[in-house]
Formats: structure tokens, sequence, C-alpha cells
């Protein structure tokens, strides 16, 4: 019968449901309400009935009730006037005897979004909070958390975070739990102010409620207790001895929020501790009985235990076992099994390994098997015992003559010579078979540098080569392709004009080979020069230390399923603050001050308050590490240092390329021929990433690439300091910030006991080393010195954002300065975004966030200003050409983490730059603008 | 927390929708933006399933089917997913303990209870009691007016309470409780019988017709707690007692285990839940009795032929008796036609499950059987080889694959006149097949 209604209600017009409404009969009204929500349910628009349902709403009868209050959630802020008459129902209700309806009716309450609503709710809300009745209670307090997110003001001038944490003392589990529930929500847009106030008394309590409560309110208190810091390792020991118990609740969610703790405050604990070793063996069986949970439940504890066994792969290094991929998993099963088996693979269970491996390769799935075949290659390059049997498996399957097997094979087996170079070129034969079959890019590419790598040991190379080139010219090819092409051509040209006067008649050759590469296909020559980074380790897909550490933090979280941190997918303030793993204290170290490792030299004594701060926080726009500043300093290596020296500021990128990391393929191609270029050049640009730069250098059009340095200039004057003048700038090089000073003794007598602290700023700059100078400066003597910066200080928003103040003490005394650093100092290496992440961020920050900013009378075509940016890590993720405009599309991340994009228009009819920048932190914006302004016309 | 919560029928048409929060509908069109995005590029996705976690414009959707019904949470935060999975199966299970089996029918008859009880397990989305013990003393569908003052404070102490899967004053003329041991026994085998992987998953599950609050403590065989008490006692018996005990790899709890204790005494003292529930899962890789051995031959005549022979033994005792037996032997989908001849059972070939399915209605122990087929071919250009998936078992046995005995299970109840004799209990073990494959 109600089927029926569910159908009929639809087609049902509002005319006849409203008649129905106001029926005298009660069943009559009950059925009508019913079919009201059932046209809500199917999307229909049933709003025009707000009066007559809301005339429902007094009813003894709760299931009637229920239904109205239903409709009122939904519709009534669309209707605000009209939902003001529900507020004295709701208010008696808030007073009825029965616990159920009091709760019914906060809870109901807080749903309904209406301002006005909200201000009659305080007083019934106070009033729950303090009901007699548990039930009453816990609904008051998620009650809270719900108002908060309409009106934060309101909760905190009502009082109610207090009365919130006087809940967490309830003598009730339940209530205690959606307390700690709604206090950590709460706490999330209020990273600063520690609404929680967790200290040894309130976990003892919340580990008490811990035993007690329902699965939900445990997953709720171990979430919260997870963001605890443990003041020792004791402290951490006994929380980890009271959390084990939960690993074997029957719940994968509890059990998995309790690995959470452990896993994070295991950080703390001794590696000699034998409650360590115990407390590692406890993890593993918990974490293998996720397994055998529903396939959803297995996904999210794959996604998960890849993060553990990346942490600490000794939990799991004998349980390779079970994650042997059976038939019947779902595909998202097997792919996330997959990843761990490769991970957990090590000499000693190889042999059980590859004949996995060799058995998924022939399954149906293609995104499955190519997964499998890669597989096989990463055991070769991670266990070198097993290579031989990989190849001769590899080998096998390219036998099966299954295309995309094939292909996957001979990427794969590339990757396999590029780590054992010279031993298994007899299969290259086999390989040279099936050149045909070969139609995807990567496929092509790694053939064809195999081909070219070994050209000397085949006899038809080049006849290879140029069957294989006439095959996939591609006429299509797109503008900003050509144009690597001709960048390429430019390069390679000079590079084949070298080569005749070589007297390595290989290298020649090679070098001919790419030329013609390149003049008959740019598409495939990008490929092969620019094909992704080639594993060269014996890991891959790890994920950076950092984000994994944040990752295990998160463990149980969509963040670890999507293995994102929360700011990836998190809109607004939430989520945005990092988490860290804590570090390791002994007991009775805690009790200094996690600034200790901050105060340099000998102006510790100097209070650092004394320079009269400004601004308030910037609290939950900046992403705040409120963690200590960690002990490793990166030393900056001497020849780095030298080479500032001798090459100066204009080409500091140079010095950057020396990062170890980059296309191997351009090692191979230029860097043996071409023996008058800088050395640098065979590390290729890992920070530039593109073309741009690389070209300009390795052409010698002599532009600048570095990062932009600003002269320096006198930030204290010496009469202001007792003789000494400071003067400096800031420069990022080699992936790290560096301010660059130019101390000038002009007083009569010698200074030594140099030292320098920084304020608490925007960014959390701060030295990452004592200031060197290392002998006593003399009477009118200069000396220059670098001091190295991280962004791990304390930080404090700015005015303007970008201004920096410093101490500097000598044995005279102590001077205090400000200077402003530009901000694309803090402009990262890594802050290429990937095309489609860029349209996807573009479009979801929204437009009021959006900055316009012209650059006026500037005339570099968009070629060179794309370039220039590039040096300093402003990053060209696109380039479109509109009406004799170009448009670059460009990304930037800042130290924090906060990303900028940009769209430069560029015209060439008028000399005027646009610029539109996109962040979702806005404050930020006007002094990027300002500095591409900067950067372009230096 | 979980920002929505929507249940779909298989054309992807909300079958319910409860929104808890106001971040999964900003912009125009409100959540049903978020409907619609899950239908379109979930339900109506081309592609298989490829995880059951989207996000879809920074809006994650968490998905569960049942049959042909689509359960969706959406949310815009970094909510718990485990937790969201677990409310999922949840959801489920209260659903089906209220009106049965989940379908559309159903759903659609009883969309004012499921909206009655999504308001109350989950409240702003975090989930609430989801005991269905404990919801079904309130939520009824049937008005609460006839409720009492006491009544009504003894359900909210109950649904907040620290039992909140029990509630007081329950009574039975006869106190009565079922054991049931039921295992899975999974295996994975190499062609030449090289066991690949085994494990057993087990279950105990106890329907309790029991008075009253009753303490129970459950034993079993659990190798610690007899060796811990061989040490204690006279040592010949904890010879004798060790070949019995089985080494238990991880077990899990229902919440009416107190953790603490068997963390730390390996105890397992709880207060039951009234009527059927699964006490605890366990999960065993040693010494598994592994109750039939497939022996697999697979001879490719020619490009057209396949010889098949599949010979199974079991391998328990005599006097047991293994039920509902069946053997799926896979073959390729250009197969044009099967001839088969067994032993025993019947045998047939399923075209459009691509296999020959071997049904024995019952086998004794230590006994074995055959089956040979011939598989007829049509050629093909297809390139790609056929990739011989696992021969696969299904069959019960009245026995535990892992060993697991169950040593007692007392009842206190101290305030109610009857004790642990007065309780007539019953043991029963079934060990089924779960994932019992053999390559071929």
């Amino acid at each position: 019968e109600t089927n029926k209604l569910y159908c009929t209600s639809v087609k049902c017009c509002i005319f006849e449901l409203k008649a129905e409404l106001n029926s005298d009969k009660k069943e009559k009204k009950k059925e009508a309400v019913k079919k009201v929500i059932a046209s809500m349910t199917v999307g229909k628009d049933v709003s025009a009935l707000f009066p007559d349902v809301v005339n429902c709403m007094q009813t003894d009868n709760l299931e009637l009730k229920k239904l109205v209050y239903l409709y009122l959630m939904n519709y009534a802020k669309s209707q605000p006037d009209m939902a003001i008459m529900a507020v004295n129902t709701f208010v008696k209700d808030c007073e009825d005897p029965n616990p159920l309806i009091r709760a019914l009716a906060v809870r109901t309450m807080g749903c309904i979004r209406v301002d006005k609503i909200t201000e009659y709710l305080c007083e019934p809300l106070r009033k729950c909070l303090k009901d007699e009745d548990p039930y009453v209670r816990k609904t008051a307090a998620v009650c809270v958390a719900k108002l908060h997110d309409i009106n934060a003001q309101l909760v905190e001038d009502q009082g109610f975070l207090d009365t919130l944490k006087d809940l967490i003392s309830d003598s009730n589990p339940m209530v205690v739990a959606n307390a700690v529930a709604a206090l950590s929500e709460i706490s999330e847009s209020h990273p600063n102010c520690n609404l929680l106030d967790l200290n040894p008394q309130s976990i003892n309590k919340l580990l008490t409620a811990l035993n007690e409560c329902t699965e939900w309110g445990q997953i709720f208190i171990l979430d919260c207790l997870a963001n605890y810091t443990p003041r020792d390792d004791r402290e951490s020991q006994s929380i980890c001895e009271r959390v084990t118990p939960r690993l074997s609740h029957a719940n994968s969610a509890v059990v998995l929020s309790a690995v959470k703790v452990l896993m994070k405050f295991m950080e703390m604990l001794p590696k000699d501790l034998d409650y360590y070793g115990t407390l590692l063996k406890k993890l593993a069986p918990p974490l293998v009985t996720l397994l055998s949970a529903e396939p959803e439940l297995q996904y999210v504890a794959l996604r998960n235990i890849n993060l553990i066994v990346q942490k600490r792969p000794e939990i799991l290094k004998h349980e390779m076992k079970v994650f042997f991929v059976k038939y019947n998993d779902p595909i998202y099963v097997k792919l996330e099994k997959l990843d761990i088996m490769i991970r957990l693979a090590s000499q000693a269970n190889i042999a059980q390994v590859l004949a996995e491996l060799k058995e998924y390769a022939t399954e149906v799935d293609v995104d499955f098997v190519r997964k499998a075949v890669r597989a096989i290659g990463r055991c070769a390059i991670k266990v070198e015992q097993s290579a031989e049997r990989c190849v001769s498996t590899l080998l096998d399957l390219i036998q099966t003559k299954v295309n995309y097997v094939v292909q996957e094979a001979i990427v794969v087996i590339k990757d396999i010579f590029r780590k054992y170079p010279n031993k298994y070129e007899s299969v290259i034969a086999t390989l040279c078979e099936n050149l045909d079959s070969l139609d995807e890019p990567e496929a092509r590419a790694a053939m064809i540098w195999i081909v070219g790598e070994y050209a000397e040991r085949i006899d038809n190379a080049d006849e290879l080569l140029e069957s294989f080139l006439e095959g996939f010219h591609d006429e299509s090819t797109q503008v900003s392709e050509t144009h690597t092409h001709t960048h390429l051509q430019h390069v390679l040209h000079k590079h084949t004009q070298n080569t005749p006067d070589s007297d390595n008649p290989d290298l020649r050759d090679r070098g001919y080979i790419y030329w013609r590469l390149l003049s008959t296909d740019p598409v495939a020559a990008k490929e092969v020069v620019l094909a992704e980074k080639p594993l060269i380790s014996e890991e891959t897909d790890l994920i950076e230390p950092t984000l994994l550490e944040e990752l295990i933090c998160h463990i149980g979280s969509l963040a670890s399923v999507y293995h994102k941190p929360p700011n990836a997918f998190v809109e607004g303030s939430r989520g945005v603050q990092h988490k860290r793993l804590p570090a390791r204290t002994a007991s009775g170290e805690s009790a200094e001050s996690p600034d200790a490792g901050q105060s340099v030299g000998g102006v510790s004594d100097a209070p650092p308050a004394v320079i009269p701060s400004q601004g308030d926080l910037l609290g939950d726009l900046l992403n705040l590490d409120l963690a200590p500043p960690s002990a490793s300093v990166p030393v900056v290596p001497a020849s780095m240092q030298m080479g500032v020296d001798l090459l100066g500021g204009g080409l500091d990128s140079l010095v950057g390329l020396h990062r170890p990391s980059g296309s191997q393929y351009i090692a191979v191609g230029l860097a043996g021929g071409t023996g008058g270029m800088p050395a640098g050049l065979g590390g290729t640009p890992a920070m530039g990433g593109g073309l741009g730069d690389l070209f300009d250098l390795g052409g010698g059009v002599g532009m600048a690439t570095g990062s932009y340095v600003p002269p320096k200039a006198v930030w204290l004057p010496a009469m202001k300091a007792k003789g000494l003048e400071i003067s400096g700038t800031f420069a990022r090089r080699g992936g790290g910030i560096h301010m660059d000073l130019s101390l000038t003794n002009n007083a009569m007598s010698i200074m030594t006991d140099f030292a320098i602290q920084f304020n608490r700023n925007s960014f959390g700059l701060a030295p990452a080393g004592p200031l060197q100078v290392l002998t006593p400066l003399a009477q009118n003597q200069t000396i220059d010195v670098s001091l190295p910066l991280n962004t791990n200080g304390p930080i404090m928003k700015m005015e303007p954002l970008n201004n920096l103040q410093v101490a500097v003490k000598n044995n005279i005394d102590v001077f205090y300065f400000s200077c402003q650093y530009p901000i694309s100092l803090l402009f990262v290496e890594d802050g290429k975004m990937d095309r489609q992440v860029f349209l996807a961020t573009w479009k979801d920050i929204p437009s009021e966030n959006e900055t316009q900013y012209q650059i006026k009378d500037f005339h570099l075509n968009s070629d060179a200003a794309s370039t220039k940016l590039q040096g300093s890590n402003v990053f060209t993720v696109a380039k479109r050409t509109v009406d004799a405009q170009d448009l670059l599309y460009q990304s930037i991340k800042l130290t924090n983490g906060i990303w900028a994009l940009a769209e430069l228009r560029i015209q060439s009819i008028t000399p005027n730059y646009m610029l539109a920048l996109k962040c979702r932190a806005p404050e930020v914006s006007q002094y990027i603008c300002q500095c591409y302004e900067l950067l372009l016309r230096n | 927390m979980i920002g929505g919560l929507f249940i779909y029928n298989h054309k992807g048409e909300v079958l319910i929708s409860r929104v808890y929060r106001d971040d999964i509908g900003k912009g125009r069109g409100g959540w049903r933006n978020a409907v619609d995005a899950f239908r379109v590029n979930v339900i109506h996705a081309r592609q298989q399933v490829r995880s059951p976690v989207t996000n879809i414009a920074r809006t994650s959707f968490f998905h569960v089917k049942r049959s042909n019904i689509w359960l969706a949470a959406v949310t815009k935060q970094n909510v718990n997913a485990a937790m969201v999975f677990e409310f999922l199966y949840k959801m489920c299970d209260v659903m089906t303990a209220y009106f049965g089996k989940i379908s559309e029918e159903n759903i659609k008859n009883n969309f004012v209870l499921i909206y009655e009880l999504l308001d109350e397990i989950l409240d702003f989305g975090y989930p609430q009691n989801s005991e269905t013990g404990a919801l079904k003393t309130f939520i009824t569908q049937q008005g609460i007016k006839s409720q009492t003052k006491e009544e009504q404070s003894q359900i909210t102490s109950q649904v907040t309470g620290q039992i909140g899967w029990r509630r007081e004053g329950i009574k039975y003329r006869r106190n009565e409780l079922f054991l049931d041991v039921l295992e899975s026994v999974n295996l994975l085998m190499s062609p030449q019988g090289q066991v690949l992987s085994a494990h057993v998953s087990g279950r105990v599950v106890m329907k309790s017709y029991l008075s009253g609050m009753p303490e129970c403590k459950f034993g079993m065989n659990d190798k610690i707690v007899i060796d811990k008490q061989g040490k204690a006692g006279a040592s010949d018996e904890a010879g004798k007692s060790g070949k019995q005990s089985i080494a238990i790899d991880d077990c899990t709890f229902h919440q009416c285990v107190r953790l603490s204790k068997f963390d730390s005494e390996r105890s397992i003292s709880f207060i039951p839940p009234d009527g059927e529930y699964e006490l605890m899962r366990y999960r065993t890789t040693k010494d598994i009795i592994l109750p039939f051995r497939v022996i697999p031959l697979v001879r490719e005549v020619g490009r057209t032929k396949l010889e098949v022979k599949v010979v199974i033994k079991s391998n328990f005792k005599p006097s047991l008796l293994a039920q509902k037996i069946e053997v799926r032997i896979p073959t390729p989908l250009n197969t044009s036609g099967v001839q088969v001849i067994c032993m025993k059972g019947k045998a047939k070939y399923k075209a459009s499950e691509n296999a020959i399915v071997w049904k024995i209605k019952r086998m004794a122990g230590m006994k074995e059987s055959q089956i040979s087929a011939e598989i007829e071919l049509l050629p093909t250009n297809d390139k790609k080889k056929w990739a011989r998936p696992p021969i696969s078992m299904n069959f019960e046995v009245p026995f535990a694959p892992s060993g697991l005995k169950v040593r007692y299970l007392k009842v206190f109840e101290s305030k109610l006149n009857y004790s642990d004799h007065d309780v007539i209990k019953w043991v029963r073990y079934i060990g089924r097949s779960g994932i019992y494959e053999t390559r071929c």
C-alpha cells in the first residue's frame, strides 16, 4: 500500500495534498505527510506546502512529529519566515517530560539553519546540556557542534564550549564520546586555542570512557587521542598499553583508529625498549584480520597498510601470503594488494612472489595485468638475485603476443637494462621482433631508447629506427610540441654539428639518430628525451617522507585512502592544519620548551618579545606547523657556496642544476658529446622540469634564468648600530632559502660574537644555523655571509605580510631592524601542478578569491616571460593562444603549501600584461602580483 | 563527518535521501547535485567500479551495494573512512533486522521507518547507538504514547548506557543457549598440490535466551590459555592438552566482550545481547585440516580440444559426512561442446557460467571421486591465451577445520535464581568452504 503511495505521490498534485494535510482525520493527515516526504525524496519541490505541514507539527503522535521535522529540516532554509512558526513547538518540546521528545526537539532544532531560529535555540540547548537524562545530554552535545557550524561566535559568547568541556567528565560514556566528537570538530576550525585541552588527566578520563562506550564512541575517542602528544616515552607507553586491547574489536574502524594511535605514539618509544618490540608484534595480526572484512573495508585497510608498510616495513614483512590476490577479489582490492606485494618483496620471498605475479599476468583485467607485469620489473630492480628470473619471465610473457603485455614488458625491461647495464642484452633480439606491435608512446620510447643505447650491438639499428619513424608520423602535432621540436632541433643540431669532430663513431651515430628522430616525429622525440623519470632506485611510488608522516597521523581517514593531505580535498579551514608525528623524547628532557632548539648563540638571553609584535595570528589561513623545529639543519655544501661566489647571483640556478635526479636521457644524448657545456647540465633540471630553461642554457641564449635576487639594500645603517652596517638581500638557490648579508665595521673597535635571531613572522622563516662570522671583524672591514634559512619557525601574521624583524647581536650590543623579502623567496621547486589538477583547482576556487593585476609597458614575449618566471619557480602549466594573445597558466606553491594559480595574458598589440591570480588564501595574492612584476622586470 | 546518506535503486533513482550537513549542498541545485553526481559517475558509469570511494568535485562518495540497491554516504570532509563503511554495513544490518531483505520494494514500503532510523542512528553525521536490540525498544512505528516514565528512562539509559546491547528485565521460562562455531576454510593450491596459502576464518555465533543480566565466560582450546594452565597444573596434562590446542592468529570480539580483560588475562567474559549475535571472529593459519584435495589435470589436445580430469579426495574421519559438495571447473570462452563422465554425483556444463559444475550430495571421509571431461573448442584467431581460472570448490563439513573446540560457556546470574547447571547449552560445528581454489 505504501509502495503505491510512493509511486503515485509523485504524480499527485500539490493541491490535493494541501487538502489532505488540512483534513480533520488524524490518519489522513499522517498519510498526507508521508506522501509529502515521499515526493521530497524523489526530488519534487513540495515547499509550497510549508504552512500546511508545519500545522501538523503540534501532535502527540511521535511518528507524525518526526515526519514533520524531517520536512522542516529540508525546507526551513528556503522559508525562514514561516519556519519561525515552528519555534514555539520546539521550545515546548524541549520541556516535555519524555526525554526522547526533549532530545528529538533539540536535535532537530540544531539542524534548522535559520538565524532567527538559532537565537531561540540557545536557552533550550543550555538546559538540555544539563538535562538529567544522558540521552538528552548526548544529543545536546552534538547540537553544540551544529550550532557552531551555523554561528561560531554565538557558541563562544553563550559559553557553550565550556559546558561541552565539562561533559568530558560526564558519568555517561556516550555523552563523553559525543562531547569529544563535537569538541574535536569545533577545534579543527580553531587550531590554536587548544579547546580539547588534552593533558594527562583528561587523557585518563578518555581512556576510561574508551572501555565503556559504543563502538562509534570508541572511534571518536581514539581519533581524538591521536591528536595528543604525550609528554615523554613513559606516558606514551602507558597510553599504548591501554589502547592495544582495541585491536581485538570487531569494528574495523576501531581497530584502524587504534593502529593510528599506536603508530603515532610508538615514534616516541626508544627502539631498544622491550615493549617496542612487543607492540610491533601486536600490530601485525589485526592488520591481517582486516583483510577478511568486506571488500570495501579491505580496500580502506589496504590503502592504510600501504602507508604502514612504507613507514614500518618490519611489521608485515612475514605476511606476504595474505596479500596474494584471490581470483574473485574486486579489482580495487587486487590492485592494492599488488602494490603491497611489491613493497614486501625481498630476497626471502621473491620466488613465491614471482610465481604469483606470473599467474596474475594472464588474468583478464587490463590494468591489473599491466600492473602485474610492471611489478615483475620492479622485483628485478629491487632484488638483484631475482633479476635473471624476472627477465626470463618477462620474455615468456612477450611470447604470449598479447599486445598490452608485450608493451608493458618492454617498458620494464628498459628499466632493468638501466639498472643492470650490459647484462641482459641477449634478449634484445626478441624485443626487436615485436617492434611492429608497439603503439603506445611509452613502449615506443622505451624501445627507441633500447635501440639507441645498444645501437652498436644491433647490426641494423638505424634501419630499425628508420622503419619505426615512418610508422607513426603524427600529423596533428600540437603547436606547443612543435615549439619543443624547434628547441630540440636547435640544441641537437648544434650537437650533431659538434659530433663529426668527435672521434667516437658510436656517439656520432647516436647524434644522427636523434637528429633524424627529431626531424621526423617531434612527439616521439619528446617521449624519448623527456620520458618520465625512469626508475633507477629500488622503490618507486614511495610517498615523500613528510607526506607519509602526515598520512600516518590520518590512518583510517579519507586522507589515508586518497594518499593526499586533507587540504588537498577538503574545502575551507578544516583539516588544513598539518599533522606530524611526535619526536622521540626521553623522559626528563620533556620539560624544555620546544623553542629551545631555536635560540641561536648568545642571543637567547635577549628576550624575543623585544620587537613589538603586530597583527594577529593568521590562524587557520596559513598552514601552521606547530611542531618544534626539526633538528636537522640543511647543510649547504661547500661546493654550492663556491658556486655562488664564482657565478654570482644571476646564474644561481646553475648550482641548483647539480641536483642528482633528473631525466637520464639527456645525459645520454648530450653530456658525453658536448664537452664544452658546463658539467652541471649532466644532471638536468629537476627543479625546472620543463624545457624552457634547459634549452636556454644549452643553446647558449644567455638569459639569466636564476631565481630573482633583489640587489642588496642597507637594512641597518651604521649610525643606528654603533658602527655596524648591515646590508643584505634574500636568495633562493638549490631549493633552499638564504639571507645574504654584508656586515661592515665602521666603528673604532673590533667586532666579534655575532649572532642573529628573527621575530615570529608570517611564514615561519627562521635561521637554519648560526650566523657564521668566524673571524673577528676588523675596523673598516666588510664580510659577506650567507645565512641558510628554513620555514620551521614560529608563525605570526605580519603587516605587511612579507615583513621580517631581525635582531643581530655582537660584542657591543643587540640591534634590531626590519626588512622585507620578495615573496618569490617562498616559491618552492615542486610547484608545478598537473594540468588536470590545475583546471579543477582553478574552477574550484571561488571567484571572489581572484585578484587582477596589470603590468604596464612590458615587451617580453610569452616564452621569454615563461622562462624568466620559471627561474623563480613560477611554473607554466599550459599555454594557449587565442586571438593574438598568449595565455599562460601558471602555478606557484609556497613553502607552507599554499597554492596560487595564475593566468597571465600577454597581448601582442598592447605592451601590457594582465595577471589574474587565484588563491585560497587571498591575503598573499597582492604580494605575489607584485612579485610577478619584480620577476619580469629583472 | 557524514554529510548525507542516499539510497538508490539499480536505475539510479533515489529511494531515500537524508542530508545531515549543509556543506554537501552548497551552490545552485543544493544536495541534489551530489545525488546526481553519484548517479552519473558511479551507478551509470560504463566501466566496472574501480573504487568504493569516489571523489567528484571535492565531494567524496562511499558506497556499498546490496543486491541491486546502492547505499551511498556523502561527505566533504576528511572523515574516518573505515567508520563510514562500518556504518553503512551496520545500516544494512539494522534494516534487515527490521524488515528483512534489502530490496527496492521493502525500502519503499518502509521509508518512513528508514527515515526514523536514520534520524536516530546518525546525528549530524556522527553514528549513534545502532544496536538493533536497543533500537527496537523505542523505534517501533507504533508511537510511544503508552510508555510510562520508568520505561522511558529505561530506554534512554539503555541507548546511552554501558550495556547498550541488552535491556533489563528479560525473562525466559527456559534458559537456553546455542553456540555455533562456523568456519570457512580458504585455500589456494598450486597445480602441483603445493599449498600457496590457507587460512580459516571462523565465527562463534551465539543465540542466547537467558533471563536477567547474565555474566558469561567463554572458553576454548586456545593454545595460549592451555599452555598457561599447563604450566600451572601437572606437566603431563599440559603435554596431552597441548596437542588439542590451536594457535589463533588473531581474534576480534563483539562489543559486549571486555577487551581489556581479554588483553590482560585472555579470558572472554561478557554480558550477551539477547537473541542471536556474533560473539567473536578469529583466524588461524597453522595445522588446518583441509577437508578436500583437488587434483587437476588439463591437457590441450591440438587447438580445438581440451581434456580435463579432476580427482577430489576427502580428508577427514570416515565416520563423518561432507555435504553440498560442488566443484566448478572453468572452461574457455570459445567452448563449443563438453562431454562429461563422473563416477559420483551429477555434472553439467553451464555455458552461461563458462564452467562445468559437478555436484555431489554427500561424501564420507577418506574417499575419492573423479570426473573427466572433453571440451571441444571453436578455433579462434584471438591471440590471447585462455587465463585458466582456478578450479573452485564448495562444501560443508560437520567439524571445525581449524581444530577449535569449545571448552565451556559458563553463565552466572547472581540476582535471579538460576545457575549455570540450569542453562541448556547446545554446541554445533560447521566447516564451510570459503575461497577454496586449486590452480590448473
